[in-house]
């Protein structure tokens, strides 16, 4: 799994004949891990050598140790809660955003009307509004998908509609000039043209997905990873509250990445061109 | 009786309304393109040359005056007409043949059999056999360039119109490109309309040249090449070619200069 979104530097000749440092740091996602491990291994250090209470900071050893303590099947649970969420809102936000951006794109009369009331609700706090929603919503997953859903749209809107609207205006004629149904002009021209774009929304959405379920979790929730640091925090078990942030991570990390793959397994033309 | 002209422009006028004001870009433009003629347009930027284009294709509506096609007056697009763009424009996800093969299928949906041999067999006379399933990507800009041409004849066009569609590349590439377009109306009569700023292209591939005017766009004059055809990569060499090439060029410095 490579930790970012280009791949590795290329490799010279030199570095390609003898196996040394610099080849090993070339591989994909090998600085990256090695980064991340060097950052724990300082934090453990610090932790140990400086003796930070591990109320305030507890070592990376301690937070660790509470994995097996919780035991897999209440992670299982709590994480299936959380990704429930955060993936049925962002599928939503994507049915929502996309047909919208055509919309938007199509109609200059929407454009004027309904952006300006896009970029009010955009400019809500979405955590503002979460304890008003599942007020309205009652128990239950809709008021978290809703939330979800409502944090996850608006880069998907934004940058689907610039997609559509960057499409080569010499296609637009030629579509013009054969008279062709206006549907195909969005589904063979427009839409094709937007898949970066949307692919670049898709990267921050997802991440923001786990954002909203978080946030939904925190406002009223039984279950889920953020419910889980909620209820560790309450009971000043630093160390699972820190167990359960490095969930969080995780989640968002493969989700990313999840979406890097499709675009790369279904999309290859829309990446950019390596040399 | 005698057959109404390809295309006819009747005075002519184009008035662009901007946020800075009104842009009158054409003026009084008045020419006949002759049926199977090949007529290259010159002019500085900014002339109005591509509005011209888009008005034959029935993508643009003139302010005043008329255009007529066959004798029909122009009213809205016309699909039997090719357009040739400055960029080749390919859809960088669909292979070289389903480039090709794009006006059909997005006209009906899809595209037949018929239509992909008919793609391959136009691919092979723009040289691009072999091709057909690579991706445009992989192509050099005169090659994405000759796909373009293909799809512009896709659906045999009687008009072809191109918009400077050599000018984003090479010098040598550029030359090859316009020996290719002889030998294909060569084989395959057209009306063909080219835009273009180099006036050797003009006097090589053309019938007759029409000088246009910088902002607003009139007609300066029209210069016939007098070279038979069929031409060859000796014809660039030809006094008469070189000769009203330099003509040409004396008439667009002189423009310049006053």
């Amino acid at each position: 799994m490579t930790l970012s979104i280009e791949d590795a530097a290329p490799r010279g000749q030199a570095a390609a004949r003898r196996p040394d440092l610099r080849r090993m740091l070339a591989a994909p996602g090998a600085a990256a891990l090695l980064a991340i491990l060097g950052t724990v291994a300082l934090w453990e250090l610090a932790a140990r050598v400086l003796g930070i209470p591990g109320y305030l900071l507890p070592a990376p050893s301690a937070i660790f140790a509470t994995f097996p303590s919780i035991g897999a099947a209440r992670w299982g649970s709590h994480v299936w809660a959380t990704l429930r969420v955060a993936l049925t809102g962002f599928g939503l936000a994507i049915a929502i955003a996309v047909p919208l951006a055509v919309a938007l794109v199509r109609s200059p009369v929407l454009n004027r009307t309904l952006y300006p009331l896009l970029v009010i609700v955009q400019s809500t706090p979405v955590v503002a509004i979460a304890p008003i929603i599942i007020v309205v919503l009652g128990a239950g997953d809709a008021p978290r998908i809703v939330i979800t859903t409502l944090i996850c749209f608006f880069p998907l809107v934004v940058s689907t509609a610039t997609g559509l609207a960057a499409t080569p205006p010499e296609l637009i004629e030629l579509s013009k000039s054969l008279r062709a149904p206006p549907i195909r002009e969005i589904t063979q021209i427009r839409l094709p043209f937007a898949v970066p774009y949307i692919f670049s929304a898709l990267k921050i959405s997802v991440t923001l997905s786990v954002i909203g379920a978080v946030v939904a979790e925190f406002c009223a929730s039984d279950a889920g990873v953020g419910y889980f640091i909620q209820f560790s925090t309450s009971m000043f078990k630093l160390p699972q509250a820190w167990a359960g942030l490095f969930v969080l991570a995780a989640m968002s990390l493969a989700l990313f990445q999840a979406v890097v793959l499709a675009q790369r397994l279904l999309f290859p033309w829309s990446l950019p061109r390596k040399p | 009786m005698q057959p109404p002209p390809a295309i006819r422009f009747d005075r002519l006028g184009q008035v662009f309304e901007t946020r800075s004001g009104r842009v009158e870009a054409l003026r009084n433009v008045s020419f006949e393109v002759a049926r199977h003629e090949f007529l290259a347009v010159l002019g500085p930027s900014g002339c109005g040359k591509s509005t011209l284009l888009r008005m034959i294709a029935g993508l643009l509506q003139p302010s005043s005056g008329a255009v007529e096609v066959f004798g029909r007056r122009v009213t809205g697009p016309r699909e039997d007409i090719g357009i040739v763009f400055q960029k080749p424009t390919l859809l960088p996800w669909a292979t070289v043949e389903e480039n090709v093969t794009f006006p059909l299928r997005h006209k009906r949906g899809r595209a037949g059999r018929p239509d992909r041999e008919r793609a391959q067999a136009l691919l092979r006379m723009v040289g691009l056999e072999g091709f057909g399933k690579r991706l445009p990507d992989e192509l050099s800009g005169g090659m994405q360039q000759r796909v373009g041409i293909a799809r512009a004849l896709l659906m045999d066009p009687d008009i072809l119109l191109m918009d400077e569609p050599f000018s984003a590349l090479d010098a040598l590439t550029r030359e090859e490109m316009g020996f290719d377009l002889l030998r294909i109306f060569g084989e395959r009569p057209k009306t063909v309309v080219f835009i273009t700023h180099s006036v050797s292209e003009a006097a090589l591939l053309a019938d007759r040249v029409l000088v246009m005017t910088g902002r607003p766009g009139r007609v300066m004059t029209e210069l016939p090449v007098p070279v038979a055809r069929p031409r060859g990569r000796e014809t660039i060499e030809d006094p008469a070619v070189t000769g009203l090439a330099a003509q040409l060029r004396n008439l667009l410095l002189q423009r310049e200069a006053a």
